[in-house]
């Protein structure tokens, strides 16, 4: 039998050779970052930069949330690209071409992709149809139904009020100004929540003798959680302070790492995902709880869609033209199974990072598409190629 | 008689454990020999040492094989030499003919391209010499358990098969299945296939075997010659726990009180089949305080009962009346039946019973979620407080409920479900093979559990393919035969012949 729980004296070394998965995701990070860092000549981590990072990716991460949720449960949206273009492009036609108020219009369109998500997941849920095949329809239709409501032109500009949505700063409201108070003191607070959490945890799981990390390596690894927090707040706040899209996307991170944690409706998902016929019998209504997974994908990709078309402006017939693939590879390179019940939020918020921090380091250094892809490909099979090989070390 | 195969004083050793321990082995030619053990005892890590799944020179010790030192490095080298070993779980893939599964890998075919009137005559050969009555261009997914069993005989015996190894090859077949099989076990023995049989039946064991040796904590404990007839099960009982078991059922008193759960004209249909109707009008009672059991040969519709009532889990047009406490109550989902007060233990716990991939914790609050949550919050103080009550009480060996499942051995997996089923506090807990593939020992400790639960007053309906497993615990006795009770028996008034002669009667 495999001992899981902690031998009294285990040394810091055993510990993260156990959890490789989570310690390398992080470390991963930090090296990419730091690579791109010195080669693109510390263009990477200038203060206008970093608020690009942040806006460029935003779109991807929370799509990536929801994909979490998707992939967990034991499906796959390849829609969502599609989707967040049309969420756009109908948004350009409410507001820019009928003109209807602003906040009207992205009320109907976060509805429109709850409608959207709404009759996929009927299809996956109730139907038994693979979510493979109802997402790869469901791309098709929104991928032409966008070309359609666009008349394959681009709509744009529009107002300033969504724009905001996007391109947006929190105003300071301690009034420095550069560098930005707001975003000083928001990195502080940050650090010192995230540091008493962990103190909590640390608590609780001493109480009731749960495995946990040495202490060493919990000092170590909050002090670069800190560190490099206090540095991108710091950065920040000496260009605009902290972007409108940035607030949304650690509300949205925070909410949903308290979901799938936290609540039953997250456990329940994780079970579906883990063995979807225990979970029946054991009293879980799996279909309901499949058909809301791709009800709050919907969601989340017609928010990224607004987002996406306040960041450019317009509505392009291009816009979200293979997102999709970056989303799911975010999620796995987070550390989620292909099979189901397996992954975590924070993963695939890290997994979107190393896709966005490559991305950007990559194009700053002037390097044609055509590599860009390849080396992503291979990034996403080695970071699976990781996973696969601890499973079978383990086992 | 010689010896076939010598495995000498084999040691293996994984991170941390010592799973052989100088353990030897003799298997005589032409002989069948029986390993028996607890699980966890090392059956399978030496059968995996001897099929070169663990290849020569990743453990100590030597093996003989037909007069030669073997040095097997994968599966394929210890099949060339015609060791072949049946799995419990079958190897056969269900998309594929009788014929394509037999000659899988060994096909018969000149450069590349198969002969298929030589494939289809040979396996028809072989599938006579098996006793299996299909064609060889049936589709294996539609033949039962028991038929895909001989499939794999018969591929074994194409391979010219020196030694078969079958590992617990009746655990998921019908008494009449069973005996099938071991007849045709002697009659390939008659005819000088030599056998290994690792089995937790005993009087399986001592109907076949000719000699059997008991591993017990990864040592080789005893090998009894059969043919003298010494061989009794409680002396292989005793050696493979290591203490007399004199009473392999604990004692119970019967005291069942007024009826708690009842069906009447209970009709079900076959889920894929519209015309087959699967259960036929029947009707049934039980007590608190009371054990009821379910026999009958695989087949007969008892798990398909199981789960019509289960929140209609099975089948479709269900039609009929369940009572709790003489009021009507709806099953029509999982959900309404754990609110009625019904549990339902399945038969397989590994695909419908856990999440093997998650903790102790986590599946012991599975059912019952809301009780350790606050407005959809869940509380994983009270989640951890709730599991590590159920492994004190029903004692699961585990360093720590945060062990994920599947790390268990199967007997406290099957406590693990016990304890997702006691949070949901049942009034009905309906057990379906609740010892299937548990070694000796846990099993009198999943029948004590049953008898403490029937003395807090639950009612237990316990379906089981072990008749002794029925005889020693049940109050009362059902017999099932073709989706009907054909008879109901006390539980002092029963015995196995009593159970077969009314189900061969119909």
């Amino acid at each position: 039998m495999e001992q899981t729980e902690r031998a009294p004296g285990i040394g810091i070394g055993d510990y993260i050779t156990k959890h490789i998965r989570e310690y390398g995701l992080l470390f991963a990070l930090i090296a990419i970052m730091a690579f791109f860092q010195v080669v693109t000549g510390g263009v990477l981590l200038r203060p206008v930069n970093i608020t690009n990072l942040f806006l460029q990716n935003s779109y991807i991460i929370i799509m990536a949330l929801g994909m979490l949720l998707v992939i967990v449960a034991g499906h796959i949206d390849l829609s969502v690209g599609s989707v967040m273009g049309f969420i756009g492009a109908l948004a350009a036609v409410m507001i820019v071409s009928w003109g209807m108020p602003v906040w009207l219009a992205m009320g109907a369109c976060l509805l429109a992709g709850i409608a959207i998500g709404a009759v996929q997941g009927y299809f996956v849920a109730y139907w038994k149809i693979p979510s493979f095949i109802v997402t790869l329809a469901g791309m098709l239709v929104f991928r032409g139904l966008s070309l359609w409501l666009l008349a394959g032109q681009s709509i744009g500009p529009f107002p300033n009020s969504f724009q905001a949505l996007s391109t947006g700063f929190i105003p300071d409201l301690f009034g420095i100004g550069r560098p930005n108070g707001l975003a000083l003191a928001v990195g502080a607070v940050a650090v010192l929540l995230i540091v008493w959490q962990g103190m909590r945890t640390r608590a609780r799981n001493a109480r009731y003798g749960i495995e946990d990390e040495p202490f060493g390596l919990f000092v170590l690894r909050n002090a670069i959680v800190a560190a490099a927090l206090l540095f991108v707040t710091w950065k920040l706040a000496w260009f605009r302070g902290l972007p409108n899209v940035l607030l949304s996307m650690v509300i949205l991170t925070v909410v949903y790492v308290f979901l799938t944690e936290r609540t039953t409706i997250g456990r329940r998902v994780y079970a579906v995902g883990g063995n979807a016929k225990a979970a029946k019998l054991s009293g879980i209504r799996t279909e309901r709880l499949t058909f809301l997974v791709f009800v709050n994908m919907g969601l989340l990709a017609a928010l990224a869609g607004l987002i996406f078309a306040a960041r450019l402006n317009t509505a392009t017939p291009k816009a979200g033209f293979a997102v999709e693939l970056d989303v799911i590879a975010a999620v796995f390179i987070g550390g989620a199974s292909m099979s189901g019940g397996v992954g975590k939020i924070v993963g695939a918020v890290v997994g979107a990072f190393i896709m966005g921090v490559m991305n950007n380091g990559m194009s700053i250094m002037g390097i044609g598409i055509d590599y860009q892809q390849v080396i992503k490909g291979l990034v996403l099979l080695a970071a699976v190629v990781f996973d696969v090989y601890n499973k079978n070390r383990e086992a | 008689m010689t010896a076939l195969l010598e495995m000498r004083r084999i040691s293996k050793t994984f991170p941390g454990v010592k799973a052989l321990d100088n353990v030897s082995l003799e298997v005589r030619e032409g002989e069948i020999h029986a390993i028996c053990g607890e699980n966890g005892a090392g059956k399978s890590t030496l059968m995996k040492v001897l099929s070169g799944v663990y290849p020569t020179g990743s453990y100590d010790g030597q093996i003989v094989f037909d007069g030669q030192v073997a040095d097997f490095r994968t599966i394929r080298d210890s099949e060339d030499r015609g060791i072949i070993i049946i799995h419990q779980e079958l190897a056969l893939v269900p998309q594929l003919t009788v014929a394509e599964n037999i000659f899988l890998g060994n096909e018969r075919a000149t450069r590349g391209v198969i002969d298929w009137p030589q494939t289809f005559s040979q396996t028809e050969a072989l599938l006579a010499k098996v006793g299996l009555r299909a064609t060889p261009g049936q589709l294996v997914d539609s033949l039962g358990v028991g038929q895909q069993q001989l499939v794999e005989i018969a591929k074994a015996l194409s391979k010219n098969v020196r030694l078969l190894i079958l590992d617990e090859p009746t655990a998921a077949l019908s008494e009449s299945d069973s005996q099938a099989l071991l007849d045709l076990l002697l009659e390939l023995k008659a005819q000088g296939v030599t056998s290994i049989i690792i089995s937790h039946k005993l009087n399986e064991v001592r109907r076949v075997a000719d000699s059997v040796t008991v591993i017990r904590d990864g040592a080789s404990i005893s090998t009894i010659d059969a043919r003298g007839g010494d061989l009794t099960e409680d002396r292989i009982v005793r050696d493979m726990v290591g203490r007399d078991m004199a009473n392999r059922y604990p004692e119970r008193e019967r005291r069942a009180g007024e009826v708690v759960f009842e069906l009447k004209n209970w009709n079900v249909w076959h889920r894929d089949h519209r015309d087959r109707q699967m259960i036929r009008d029947l009707s049934m009672t039980v007590r608190a305080g009371e054990v009821v059991g379910i026999a009958g040969l695989m087949g007969s519709g008892r798990t398909e009962l199981a789960m019509s009532v289960f929140g209609e889990s099975w089948g479709r047009g269900i039609s009929g009346q369940a009572l709790m406490h003489g009021q009507p109550v709806d099953l029509s989902t999982v959900d309404r039946a754990i609110k009625a007060g019904l549990a339902y233990v399945t038969e397989d716990r590994k695909t419908l019973g856990l999440i093997l991939d998650e903790t102790i914790r986590r599946n012991t609050v599975l059912a019952n979620l809301d009780a350790v949550a606050t407005r959809g919050v869940v509380d994983e103080a009270r989640e951890t407080e709730v599991a590590e009550g159920y492994r004190r009480t029903l004692r699961i060996r585990t360093p720590s409920v945060f062990q994920k499942v599947m790390n268990l051995s199967g007997g406290n997996q099957q406590k693990v479900v016990l304890s997702k089923w006691l949070f949901t506090n049942p009034e009905v807990l309906i057990l379906d093979e609740p010892t299937r593939g548990i070694d000796v020992g846990a099993k009198y400790e999943i029948y004590s559990i049953i008898n403490d639960l029937s003395r807090e007053g639950k009612a237990v309906v316990m379906i089981s393919s072990e008749m002794p497993e029925l005889l020693g615990m049940c109050d009362r006795i059902y017999v099932m035969n073709e989706g009907r009770f054909v008879g109901e028996l006390e539980g002092h008034r029963a015995s196995q012949e009593a159970i077969m002669s009314l189900i061969v009667r119909e």
